[in-house]
């Protein structure tokens, strides 16, 4: 896992239950204004966090409630981090990728919609005793 | 999100509000299918839309998608800022008909 200095901006923990995340999305939004994010740019990443966590409640957990999902947002050195840890089962890296976009069809957008916003997205090592960390980052200052 | 269905011209108008996400949309989604089941031409108002997630947008694509089955209009009208920035990520703002009000579109239909 990468390291992060300092205390996270914003710690949010939830249920992976799809009511749960309208209260996370509007802490991502607060945390990512307060770092000086033009307010387009915050939406899009409210948006990937968003669909990060639907790809959670979806896949890793099953659609079941039978977990949390914790996020921490930090600002490193003018790149924020938004680590985003559950406790399910790993998931097949392998079998996470964004779809081909001319194959008009409902679903399978989340991953493209994360990959077009962030910079960085990849799984990092878990700590003892959580399932799947995925760490997304986007530069905000030079 | 909230919704209300009007009937304008050759139109059902579904006006959705609010934030369209994981939780809102099956509700969208049963909207928008069970007008086009009924045979209907449906326009989509997303004018009063602050949010809408990917499986929002996949309830649109579903409706699309049905209506092109059907042989029926389906298009959607008013799209916010938020929602426009995020069918252009998706890169379907080229995919769906798009008019600014229902006006525009029945206008546009001759």
């Amino acid at each position: 896992m990468s390291e992060l200095a300092g205390a996270p901006l914003a710690t949010v923990r939830i249920r992976a239950r799809a009511d749960e995340l309208k209260g996370l999305r509007d802490t991502v939004r607060e945390t990512v204004l307060t770092q000086g994010v033009e307010s387009r740019l915050a939406e899009c990443l409210v948006l990937a966090v968003d669909e990060a966590c639907v790809n959670v409640i979806r896949h890793a957990y099953g659609g079941e409630d039978t977990g949390e999902i914790v996020l921490d947002i930090h600002n490193n050195q003018g790149v924020l981090v938004f680590r985003l840890t559950d406790f399910a089962p790993p998931v097949d890296k392998q079998r996470i990728c964004s779809r081909d976009l001319d194959d008009i069809r409902p679903g399978g957008l989340g991953v493209h919609l994360i990959a077009e916003v962030m910079d960085e997205v990849e799984f990092v090592d878990p700590p003892p005793g959580t399932g799947n960390v995925l760490e997304m980052r986007k530069r905000i200052s030079h | 999100m909230e919704y209300r269905t009007r009937s304008e011209g050759p139109y059902t108008v579904i006006a959705l509000s609010g934030e369209v996400d994981l939780y809102y949309s099956p509700v969208a989604r049963e909207q928008i299918l069970e007008h086009l089941e009924r045979g209907r031409n449906v326009l989509v108002d997303l004018s009063a839309v602050s949010y809408i997630d990917s499986s929002g947008v996949a309830s649109l694509v579903e409706g699309y998608q049905l209506a092109r089955t059907r042989g029926l209009a389906f298009g959607l009208v008013g799209v916010s800022p938020a929602a426009m920035q995020v069918l252009q990520l998706a890169r379907l703002d080229k995919v769906f008909p798009i008019h600014a009000s229902v006006d525009e579109r029945i206008a546009s239909d001759g």
